[in-house]
């Protein structure tokens, strides 16, 4: 999919600061040199498997597909991973590779706070220097992931520029990068940002499709008729995607946060209601306003909460491979209560706009379809702020 | 020979550096003729982003400053039109590349011209990506920047044999923002770049005294000042520009003093 150049089509590149160009070219021929390592790619199964809990089950999630009355639904429980998300299967790829090239500390931006935890984890395991750049709000809206980082030894800097969320943590993390490269290498958590991160993070996340197929071929001896996971950067989804692209007959399908709702101002469905745009390090979709102004974007949830989308995500909607949808704040409340309270799995409320749409796909198809939810972290980071959306006035 | 070329025609170049619509574009207007009456060489015009990721904390204020006071591209083309009918300072805008990109690389660019803006300075637009905007800067005689930075080693050269306009050396890691002390080894990257281009190089980031000015100056064809610039504003707002005036005539004198 990916030309030399690190486009997608029309998008992705490298636009970046000079400053930073060498750090990626030289991120770029270490990745070239490792992904085909046998070593490093021993060392890294191992990681996975042992440290990681890989493969993570594919779960028939039977009395969700009673209830429903359509499709047989499965669940990829990437929440079941160490950490509690997804984010774990890239950033021990990603720390890895830093450490082989020589890079003693790891910078990190986070939203939700799970890639932060999972990069702050990383880096104690390979004792490493961690610094984790989390906007204030979300610091705020995501109090327990912030402890949890500097008890694993990383320091955090709450973000006080722009919107204080993820898009002012990732800047944040740009501008530390190109301060400091010689030791430091930006654990960057999703499929986003300059050439050749949006491929490195694809393939270090491919890992979920890959064992979905086998799963699914071996539980019941065909592929999915759709395969749904949720979209902020999209690190999840391609993930969910990757090995699928080339068997056209499996609906991919990306939901994004509608926040409350794409007809207004507080949103962050970037495909649903962005245009082409360059920032931070990539041609893509960007919420903005008309005079290319980036927009403070909204959503519940701080993993979704950002104006972009990842440059390949970009590409399967202009071709068409994949198609997009938006899930409001609302719809998914509704489905973290509903998985919760039909399967006993509290789904982050990042994975819980995936489950919302399915909630609504299911019971429109046959009962001999099958769709796989990827459901990427798990929800306990979000009981408060969901009980508050409740109108419970509980903090944690 | 190009505008930009002639700001290096009044021995080393002093080139402040001043964010469009800081607090607003009457004191921007103001700030800039102070500017050219003060021995500017040049004047470098910000026009604000939203995220403006190569800036340290002042000239980020700044562009938040400028965008709550309503400035936005077409005001900021209006701004320029009005002061090109007494300012002759060769100018040029900095600004991100979803600036240009949204408005319309092509309509934008030829508004510059039309304006008679000199050159483009786009941070985020590395080597390997400038095709897309260098090829339409050509067309309508507008040089976009090329950054080298302490980081740039072997591209150096690369970077500077299509180099157009002058050359906007980085003094330091890191974003914008002044710095008491400069380590970068400049007079070796220099070297490189004059072995590989004839135009000019004006170094920036970091520069705030005018000590450090001259030092700059002797290094290369000139200096580049803006955090310090941004930082009166600050401290002024409206009452502005007279001060910028004033500090823009001692940094000159300091880099003009240099042979």
């Amino acid at each position: 999919m990916t030309n030399p150049n690190g486009r997608f089509g029309i998008h992705g590149g490298q636009y970046i600061p000079e400053t930073l160009m060498n750090a990626v070219i030289e991120l770029e021929e270490a990745y070239n040199h490792y992904k085909n390592d046998p070593a490093f790619n021993r060392e890294l199964t191992a990681l996975l498997n042992e440290y990681a809990n890989r493969p993570s089950r594919l779960y028939y999630a039977e009395r969700m597909t009673k209830n429903l009355g359509g499709a047989k639904i499965y669940l990829k429980r990437e929440d079941l991973n160490h950490t509690g998300a997804h984010k774990i299967n890239n950033v021990l790829g990603q720390a890895l590779l830093a450490k082989k090239m020589g890079k003693t500390r790891l910078i990190a931006e986070t939203g939700a706070g799970q890639h932060g935890v999972a990069t702050a984890t990383a880096a104690a395991l390979l004792d490493m220097e961690c610094v984790v750049f989390m906007g204030e709000e979300d610091t705020v809206r995501q109090a327990l992931n912030v402890y949890r980082m500097r008890l694993l030894g990383a320091e955090v800097v709450s973000v006080k520029s722009g919107t204080r969320t993820l898009k002012d943590a990732v800047s944040e993390a740009m501008r530390e990068w190109t301060n400091r490269i010689a030791d430091t290498h930006y654990c960057l958590g999703s499929v986003m940002g300059p050439h050749p991160f949006p491929t490195i993070v694809r393939d270090f996340q491919a890992v979920i499709s890959k064992e979905i197929k086998a799963q699914m071929l071996e539980k019941e001896g065909r592929l999915p008729d759709a395969v749904i996971a949720c979209v902020g950067g999209g690190s999840n989804a391609i993930g969910s995607f990757y090995h699928f692209i080339n068997d056209k007959d499996v609906r991919l399908i990306g939901c994004e946060a509608a926040g409350r709702g794409i007809d207004t101002f507080e949103t962050a469905a970037t495909i649903s209601t962005g245009r082409l745009g360059i920032f931070h390090g990539m041609k893509s979709y960007f919420c903005q306003d008309k005079h290319g102004q980036i927009a403070p974007v909204y959503s519940i949830s701080a993993g979704l909460d950002y104006p972009g989308v990842g440059p390949e995500h970009a590409h399967l909607h202009d071709t068409g491979r994949a198609e997009y949808v938006a899930v409001t704040d609302d719809e998914a409340v509704n489905a973290f209560e509903v998985l919760s309270k039909t399967e006993g799995i509290i789904p982050a409320i990042e994975s819980a706009h995936a489950v919302a749409y399915a909630l609504k796909l299911a019971p429109t198809l046959d009962k001999d379809k099958i769709i796989v939810i990827t459901i990427s972290g798990r929800g306990d980071k979000d009981c408060a702020a969901i009980a508050r959306y409740r109108g419970e006035d509980i903090y944690e | 020979m190009s505008n930009i070329a002639k700001a290096f025609q009044n021995g080393k170049a002093f080139i402040p550096f001043i964010t469009c619509g800081d607090p607003d574009l009457a004191t921007t207007a103001a700030a800039v003729r102070a500017m050219a009456q003060n021995g500017a060489d040049l004047i470098e015009l910000g026009i604000p982003f939203s995220d403006p990721t190569a800036e340290g904390p002042v000239i980020q204020a700044a562009n938040i400053r400028a965008l709550s006071g309503g400035a936005d591209t077409d005001k900021i083309f209006d701004l320029v039109r009005e002061l090109r009918r007494d300012v002759r300072v060769p100018m040029v805008f900095m600004t991100y590349a979803n600036v240009v990109y949204s408005y319309g690389a092509e309509k934008f660019i030829s508004i510059c011209r039309e304006i008679n803006i000199d050159g483009l300075i786009l941070p985020d637009i590395p080597f390997e990506e400038k095709e897309e905007f260098s090829e339409i800067c050509r067309r309508y005689d507008v040089d976009l920047i090329s950054l080298i930075a302490p980081t740039s080693a072997n591209r150096i050269g690369m970077i500077a044999k299509e180099a157009e306009g002058f050359i906007y050396l980085v003094s330091s890691l890191g974003v914008t923002g002044v710095r008491s002390e400069i380590t970068t080894d400049l007079g070796a990257i220099v070297k490189v770049i004059r072995e590989n281009t004839d135009i000019p190089c004006a170094i920036g980031f970091g520069i705030s005294t005018p000590e450090q000015a001259k030092q700059m100056a002797a290094i290369a064809d000139g200096a580049i000042v803006g955090s310090a610039i941004v930082r009166l504003l600050e401290q002024y707002g409206t009452e502005a520009p007279a001060h910028i005036g004033a500090y823009v005539c001692q940094m000159k004198e300091a880099v003009g003093s240099v042979s």
